[in-house]
């Protein structure tokens, strides 16, 4: 087949149509109207489940789903926190002294964060993709090959599709990435985290825990009514033995650890578990290709940050798009990439090396360490600004005009 | 001047080329858009004068750079065009390009690269003079790395200078003749880094801004702006620069109504 008899390529084509790669492919729509031509492919397009997990968004990228016209959907769905309480405890601790308060406006009036379904977003950013007129593909991309202007990406169904930048947002086992050749680094902790919508006899004011238990982190996230998302960490055998219990005896091992304030507990999904590991990309950028997302970086959920950091390479790879496109230049070329990179590698690498440190020194029941812990967050609680750099880590690194709720 | 030689064909008459240049241009035949070939510099350097190029027009012209065709319905020629690294973007910003080189080899290139795109752009293989002589007038006029390739710069850019109608603008951009440009674009370029291939300059083609200057103005043109390109070695990336000419630099300069 002579190249000329086909359309001409899309100018992005995303592989992988979950929160992330929607929200690429809606945010370069937006942004370039009729100058872009821009497609997202995804099974699910073709009616999926996205499952019942929640995540945490922080301030600047729900200021980024306002700005993509996806957040006055999700909002009514939405838990806002405006505190997030640290613990260090023991299940058998009957009173649990909150040493870190993380209490505060990131901005006056702005939670810290929002408790979301990660289904509702998807779904919110996929309407805002087709009413834009982003080219939704049901199916999944197979394999590419990256020429000098453009890349072939073939389709699971055989069809094939020529983009000049393909942006791999297909999950935490890329199979973009595999092909790419791009490997990763980092290591696994033996543990895995068991998460669970639970509900509650009392309300839970809006409050996020997190209790730092011997056996690893555990998160306590509100959700809409009386209802909280877990995250608990155990050794994986552990973690898989508890998730497979049924809902009574899954309850009578949760219960000590989740604590009484709230009253009676329900199991209300199947619990699942994920393997905690540390995970990031050794590139984030290939030949005519860019990695978003869980694709490019896999952390730790201790501190909530794995769609945010998803969020904030999207708003760091559009912008670098948006631009070259401005100027009619190529966003697959290896200039446009290289700011991307350049805007989130080091971001990344600094919030995984953070979020590791803390993992590893509330991953333990050494008693001088439970005590210079104990110290050490009493006085970073003192601390004021100390205490603003951890809650600024906490509420994300906003740099990027899409995160200040600003338009490209 | 040179003696014509078999490096183009008689009948374009390309009067302002040198013939040696040509031929090296032409044999880059497909690696003119190959990011990581030959012409890498070239695509690197791209965005920072691409970037001016836009501002300049826009502020010219009176247009709005966040547009989504900024420069619709703006007559743009591109002499020198090769393969068409600087139509392409201009096409995109909503320009009617037309590009020219007396290459015919690029210009088959440049035309087969825009098709394949969907862009539609007018190139032909001729000479800014034989434009010139038709009688051809544009909004805006482009002589990007050109100049340094030419055998008699001020009469090429005073053909160059003609070309652009009353009101308009012409763009032109080079190197300039300094010991850091020798240094750097000579040295550093086509034998230290290897970016370009050697014998690509000559240093004594190159000119200085105030000759360039000069001789727009003996063309009939006010000069309107200056600006260097420059290299920042942390970054690894190209940026303009109001105060450093001393190896690139571009020149805008305008035809009075």
């Amino acid at each position: 087949m002579s190249s000329s008899d086909l359309a001409p390529p899309f100018d992005l084509f995303v592989a992988g149509g979950g929160m992330v790669g929607t929200a690429l492919a809606v945010a370069v729509k937006q942004a370039m109207g009729a100058g872009a031509r821009v497609a997202c492919c995804d099974p699910a397009f073709g009616g999926g489940f996205y499952g019942t997990r929640a995540s945490a968004l922080a301030a600047g990228p729900r200021r980024m789903l306002e700005r993509l016209g996806a957040w006055r959907a999700v909002a009514p769905l939405a838990q806002p926190f405006h505190e997030m309480i640290v613990t260090d405890s023991r299940p058998a601790d009957v009173v649990r002294p909150a040493f870190l308060n993380f209490s505060g406006e990131t901005e006056p009036g702005e939670p810290l964060a929002h408790m979301v379904f990660n289904a509702d977003v998807a779904a919110a950013l996929t309407e805002r993709a087709r009413a834009l007129g982003v080219e939704l593909i049901v199916g999944a991309a197979a394999d590419f090959k990256a020429g000098a202007s453009e890349t072939l990406v073939t389709l699971d169904d055989g069809r094939t599709v020529e983009t000049r930048l393909l942006a791999a947002a297909d999950g935490r086992r890329s199979r973009l990435r595999d092909l790419a050749g791009i490997g990763l680094v980092g290591w696994d902790y033996g543990q895995s985290g068991i998460v669970a919508t639970i509900g509650h006899e009392r309300d839970h004011e809006g409050k996020a825990r997190q209790h730092f238990l011997p056996a690893g982190p555990f998160a306590i996230l509100p959700l809409k009514g009386r209802r909280s998302s877990i995250v608990w960490n155990e050794p994986r055998r552990d973690a898989e033995n508890i998730a497979a219990l049924d809902a009574e005896d899954f309850l009578a091992e949760l219960t000590p650890r989740f604590g009484r304030e709230l009253g009676a507990l329900t199991l209300l999904d199947k619990p699942q578990t994920f393997p905690f590991g540390l995970r990031v990309a050794r590139s984030f950028v290939g030949d005519r290709l860019a990695l978003v997302g869980d694709a490019a970086h896999l952390v730790h959920p201790i501190a909530g940050q794995g769609l945010n950091l998803g969020l904030r390479d999207v708003a760091a790879l559009a912008e670098s798009v948006v631009e070259t496109m401005r100027l009619g230049l190529d966003p697959g070329s290896p200039e446009t990439l290289k700011r991307y990179e350049r805007a989130r590698r080091f971001d990344t690498l600094a919030m995984l090396g953070a979020t590791d440190v803390l993992n590893r020194l509330f991953s333990n029941d050494i008693p001088p360490l439970r005590l210079a812990r104990d110290l050490g967050l009493g006085l970073v609680d003192r601390l004021p600004p100390l205490k603003r750099f951890f809650m600024r880590e906490a509420g994300g690194q906003d740099r990027g005009r899409l995160l200040k709720g600003e338009a490209l | 001047m040179s003696p014509a030689d078999s490096a183009a064909p008689a009948a374009l008459h390309p009067d302002s080329v040198d013939p040696a240049d040509l031929a090296r241009f032409e044999r880059l035949g497909e690696e003119w858009w190959n990011v990581k070939g030959p012409m890498k510099p070239l695509h690197r350097m791209n965005p920072a004068r691409v970037g001016w190029l836009r501002e300049r027009l826009c502020a010219h012209f009176g247009r709005d750079p966040k547009a989504p065709a900024p420069l619709a319905g703006l007559r743009i020629l591109d002499v020198g065009c090769g393969g068409g690294i600087l139509c392409e973007p201009l096409a995109r910003m909503g320009a009617a390009v037309t590009g020219i080189d007396p290459a015919p080899g690029n210009i088959g290139i440049a035309r087969a690269h825009a098709r394949r795109a969907g862009l539609s752009v007018d190139y032909r293989a001729t000479t800014a003079e034989e434009l010139a002589a038709a009688g051809e007038t544009f909004d805006a006029v482009c002589a990007m790395e050109v100049v340094e390739h030419v055998v008699e710069p001020a009469a090429f850019l005073a053909v160059v200078a003609s070309l652009a109608r009353p009101g308009g603008v012409v763009f032109v951009s080079t190197l300039n003749r300094t010991p850091k440009a020798y240094a750097l674009a000579i040295v550093g370029a086509e034998y230290v880094l290897r970016w370009l291939p050697r014998g690509t300059h000559d240093w004594r083609k190159f000119v200085t801004p105030d000759e360039l200057a000069g001789m727009l103005v003996a063309g009939g043109l006010e000069e309107v702006e200056r600006a260097g390109v420059i290299y920042h070695p942390l970054a690894d990336d190209w940026r303009v620069s109001r105060r450093d000419l001393d190896v690139n630099y571009m020149i805008a300069a305008t035809r009075p109504a």
